[in-house]
């Protein structure tokens, strides 16, 4: 019950962000979808898992912030390699991901991905399978960085 | 006050648009199909980041700017995995990456540029 409530107060706020048009009509059209929505995911069972907003710490935050640190030092280093191109040297490689959590693990292989230098081809439930444009790029993954952020974000999950 | 936000604003949006071109030229520069998804991954992170930020300052403070934050929120969740659904269809339809172990480590990245990338 507590997850239909936050996800319905989420739905809600998301609704009066986007709308901008506060008109009795369309309240009532936008409470009507907040209810259609709400009622579909509890048909379809998956309020409360993973994905609900009241489990989002302070930490998912502080990952973020981290990412988009790896993001921006990721492009300069891919822009660097479009003016050399001779210095291109892709490589295959597999990583471990040591995540319990499914969600850590899509976590993990979308990072991978995001960051540019860096394309996952196949994520297991052990192994990830990695494309990498260069060396440097490969060696950064393989240094474990962004595995052990996201092991620390697990953490925190399950003492919630 | 109004002058240093625009100036600032249109450093990024102009800084945003260069990477978008950045990431055209590695597209086209680059050996083959998997290297050219790095390429569009500079398009698909930095560039947007940098033109939704350069927006959100023309916009101020105001539901505009929130709407923005969510149009960034879902196009960072969404190009990662667009970028491994193209990635995992061209493993199946056995696509050989080029690596720098065969030889030719991106020496041949300009003249490549016909080649099709689906060998089916």
């Amino acid at each position: 019950m507590r997850y239909v409530i936050s996800l319905s107060l989420l739905l809600v706020v998301l609704w009066l962000a986007i709308s901008g048009v506060y008109k009795p009509v369309l309240f009532v059209l936008g409470g009507a979808s907040v209810i259609l929505v709400v009622w579909l995911s509890v048909r379809m069972d998956v309020v409360g898992v993973e994905h609900n907003p009241v489990l989002f710490s302070w930490r998912l935050v502080a990952y973020w912030w981290w990412l988009f640190g790896q993001l921006v030092k990721s492009n300069l280093h891919v822009t660097r390699l479009v003016f050399q191109t001779s210095k291109v040297q892709p490589r295959l490689l597999t990583v471990p991901v040591p995540h319990e959590a499914a969600v850590a693990k899509v976590t993990y292989g979308n990072s991978v991905t995001l960051t540019p230098g860096t394309v996952t081809l196949k994520l297991t439930d052990d192994m990830l399978e990695v494309h990498a444009l260069d060396e440097a790029s490969a060696r950064d993954l393989e240094g474990g960085d962004m595995a052990r952020k996201i092991s620390w974000l697990e953490r925190r999950e399950d003492n919630a | 006050m109004a002058l240093f936000v625009d100036l600032l604003s249109w450093a990024l949006l102009l800084s945003g648009g260069a990477f978008g071109i950045i990431g055209a030229i590695g597209m086209l520069r680059f050996p083959d199909f998997y290297t050219r998804l790095h390429a569009s991954g500079i398009t698909d992170t930095l560039c947007a980041v940098l033109i939704i930020f350069g927006l959100m300052l023309q916009s101020g403070p105001s539901l505009l700017t929130v709407k923005l934050l969510l149009i960034l929120l879902f196009l960072l969740f969404t190009t990662p995995t667009a970028t491994h659904a193209l990635a995992r269809a061209a493993v199946l339809d056995n696509v050989d990456p080029v690596l720098a172990d065969n030889g030719k480590p991106g020496a041949e990245g300009r003249s490549s540029t016909g080649e099709p990338s689906s060998k089916s």
